[in-house]
């Protein structure tokens, strides 16, 4: 631990107490454990203080404190509720760390009986490039940003000619982390030879794909880090503004963004002649009204110029972009990977990842999985290694079928092809895609089928109805798998679900309907038994889709309350109060109002 | 049977002042500029709790942009509502994960335990886009529209989710 770091563990009194504050520990329950910690400190009178920070990304510990007083070791408590942080922190002040869930530093060669964070398989697995102050900076201070070397790389930068700094990024081998991997230095430089009076640099903080958030948790945790990399991508193509384009749905990181702009303003950062560099730049923050098309550049534009809808490219933004102008658009990640490899060098980044895409990915990791969270790793690493040692495999019982990579632009990856690695063009070639690097793992108590279909309610909800193909093909498509999950699928329907597929990808304009068939075409390449079951057999074996399931009430769990019957709209449940009920499935019409208002849990599918 | 018609009338056109006062203030405070049409809108809709009719035909001839483009942007972004809501929210987030984890169940759950109390109308229950909480999956988030405090419930079951929305239900009562 360097001097810095220590400052920011340890502070500058005799007790630091470290609590997230980020969208997910909120949820969890950290506004509380913060008052809890607060009130404690209050109380007893000691000379300590309490520390916001950003989240580490291992969501299945939240919420956490990690509590460092002077001569201790820093150690992490998990899943605290408020209740628990009295205890805690006596104990803690009392040097018994019983309880603790792992040290943060290794400190001299004290053993303290507790293992080290970095002797975690969830931990030692990682290499913490871009994400690595989340979780340990306060976000809303620039100071703490600075004590880790940030704006570093920004100085760096002003002092290299233009060329250079697009050289710079051409080298390190940096591809854009939003989905495509195109390389970053390549939109730059386009962009860069282009006359024009205005140029723009836009970041893309949309992130729409369910199941990805690690966007919005490196800007909440790190949003200086982000802000640093616009500004030198603005001094690399000659912008004169710089966009920050995030959803209102997501209010926190749109605020530390914002908060982070104007820290940056107060300290010279941006605006008139940032460092006696001669370069002007400043930026706003964009708040969105929310659309997963927005995630695609020109509807993301059109967005910021109070349109709605992609258009044809090209022109490709570089050359025409917002108000006709030359821009750039960068995603959140790609743009803190800018600020880190100017703060570090190229050469540190080009350690890790594949010959063809280079440094580190942060990936989601949800579902079915012991240890949801997001993990940074090399590009590379094999789906194995992400799912089983650092998101720690199936949970109890449960045998992990596949993963969906890439959100409703992307595909599901059988169990039986875990050893592939995750990189651009392996995932691509195999019916998914990198897309942002949200992965949802999928059980045996999954459907494929089901899963499908409910990728194409999302696209098809979020077509914005442009152009034909993707407005009416989804639409047909999204049909077909209504009937097949109800039983009333027909033979001809795989084949109408995989011709319209490949003709929706081909003919789109935009990337949304580009890519929104790829999670039908994949299943149906990797699971087509599972959608013969439901055409065939009409049987759904993961026992998922509703009109496939009959419902029955498990006589030794029923005390014969009623409210099944109460609550079902045909009738189909009768029986005597005090005796176990039972259906009628002639009557029954499926609609699981009984299972899902049964307070014994009663009712079974079969 | 006339004064009643007078005083329908009467509040509809108090109504119809309110939203075009507050579109002329929203309008001034942004100027009449096209691009910034999304911001204004996110603004009455903060106001209002919704964007009614009114105040979308009424921004459209302020900007001079037709009627159908307003509509057009205020239809295609998730955060416009073009109906009002009640005194409490209930999203049901239908992210991936939430999905695999039981979100529909949660859904009609909280659906049906609105549905069969006196109080529906002052409870909106509706499928929302992933709220990035994966790991508390299944999740719903509670918002008070009077307020705009918002609650986080994870993890949740069919009969959690109804007792939540049970315990709602009196505090809408008790107002």
């Amino acid at each position: 631990m360097n001097s810095a770091m220590y400052d920011i563990v340890y502070g500058r009194r005799d007790l630091r107490v470290h609590v997230p504050l980020s969208s997910c520990t909120l949820a969890a329950g950290s506004r509380e454990v913060y008052k809890a910690v607060e009130d404690f400190i209050n109380r007893k009178g000691i000379n300590a203080e309490v520390h916001r920070v950003g989240c580490t990304g291992l969501c299945y510990l939240d919420p956490w404190i990690m509590v460092a007083g002077r001569g201790l070791p820093a150690a992490i408590y998990v899943n605290v509720r408020h209740v628990d942080v009295e205890k805690i922190l006596a104990r803690y002040l009392n040097r018994d760390f019983t309880g603790a869930y792992a040290l943060r530093f290794k400190e001299g060669n004290v053993d303290y009986g507790v293992p080290l964070l970095d002797e975690k398989p969830e931990w030692r697995n990682q290499v913490r490039w871009v994400s690595r102050n989340c979780g340990l900076v306060d976000p809303e201070s620039i100071d703490e940003y600075i004590m880790t070397g940030g704006y570093e790389g920004l100085r760096k930068a002003l002092r290299m000619k233009r060329e250079e700094v697009i050289e710079t990024v051409k080298k390190s081998g940096l591809r854009g982390r939003g989905g495509a991997g195109f390389p970053t230095w390549l939109k730059w430089k386009i962009t860069y030879e282009q006359r024009s009076d205005e140029k723009y640099v836009i970041c893309n903080g949309d992130e729409g794909d369910p199941g990805a958030f690690m966007n919005r948790l490196l800007a909440e945790s790190d949003p200086h880090r982000v802000i640093e990399g616009l500004i030198i991508a603005g001094y690399a193509v000659g912008a004169t503004k710089g966009y920050v384009f995030v959803r209102a749905e997501k209010p926190l990181m749109a605020d530390r963004l914002e908060k982070a702009v104007i820290e940056a303003r107060e300290r010279g950062f941006l605006g008139e002649n940032i460092l006696g560099s001669g370069f002007s730049f400043d930026i706003e923050v964009y708040r969105s009204a929310g659309a997963f098309v927005c995630g695609e550049e020109t509807a993301l534009i059109a967005a910021i110029e109070g349109r709605a809808r992609p258009r044809q490219r090209p022109p490709y933004p570089a050359t025409s972009g917002l108000w006709g102008k030359p821009t750039v658009v960068n995603n959140v990640e790609t743009l803190a990977h800018v600020a880190t490899i100017f703060q570090f060098g190229v050469d540190e980044f080009t350690k890790y990842g594949t010959e063809k895409s280079k440094g580190t990915k942060m990936f989601c990791v949800t579902g079915a999985v012991k240890r949801t969270g997001v993990y940074e790793v090399p590009i590379g690493t094999t789906i194995k290694k992400l799912v089983y040692e650092l998101a720690g495999g199936p949970v109890e019982g449960k045998k992990i079928k596949a993963v969906q990579v890439g959100g409703p632009s992307g595909g599901c990856i059988p169990s039986n092809l875990f050893d592939l690695e995750l990189d651009y063009e392996t995932l691509q070639s195999y019916g998914a895609i990198m897309g942002s690097g949200g992965l949802v793992v999928i059980d045996d108590s999954g459907c494929m089928v089901n899963v499908a279909k409910y990728f194409t309610d999302f696209t098809l909800a979020e077509s914005c109805g442009k152009c034909l193909p993707c407005r009416v093909g989804m639409k047909i498509m999204n049909e077909t798998l209504e009937r097949i999950v109800n039983g009333e699928g027909r033979e001809e329907d795989l084949e109408i679900l995989r011709d319209l597929g490949v003709t929706v990808i081909k003919t789109s304009l935009c990337g949304l309907g580009g890519s929104a068939p790829n999670p039908v075409l994949s299943t149906l390449r990797y699971f087509e038994n599972e959608y013969r079951e439901h055409v065939e057999n009409k049987k759904c074996p993961a026992k998922v889709c509703p009109k496939l399931v009959t419902y029955v009430i498990n006589e030794e769990k029923c005390r014969g309350c009623g409210v099944c019957a109460k609550y079902c709209p045909v009738n189909a449940i009768t029986g005597v109060p005090g005796k176990p009920f039972t259906i009628d499935s002639s009557k029954c019409i499926k609609c699981g109002s009984c299972l899902v208002n049964c307070p014994f849990g009663a009712v079974e599918k079969a | 049977m006339l004064m009643s018609q007078i005083g329908i009338t009467r509040v509809e056109q108090e109504v119809q002042v309110g939203v075009a006062r507050l579109v002329d203030a929203v309008v001034n405070k942004y100027g009449r500029s096209r691009g910034k049409l999304i911001p204004m809108l996110q603004e009455i809709q903060s106001e209002l709790k919704y964007l009614p009719r009114q105040a979308l035909e009424y921004i459209s001839r302020k900007l001079g942009v037709s009627l159908s483009e307003v509509i057009s942007v205020a239809s295609f972004y998730h955060q416009f509502r073009l109906e009002p809501v009640g005194d409490y929210v209930f999203q049901v987030c239908f992210g991936t994960a939430c999905y695999l984890r039981g979100a529909s169940e949660v859904y009609e759950s909280l659906k049906s335990a609105t549905r069969n109390t006196r109080i529906a109308v002052e409870m909106t229950v509706e499928k929302a886009r992933c709220f990035g909480c994966c790991s508390l999956a299944p999740v719903v988030m509670v918002i008070n529209t009077k307020t705009g405090d918002k609650s986080i419930y994870g993890r949740l079951t069919p009969s959690e989710a109804r007792k939540i929305a049970l315990k709602y239900s009196t505090l809408t009562h008790g107002k």
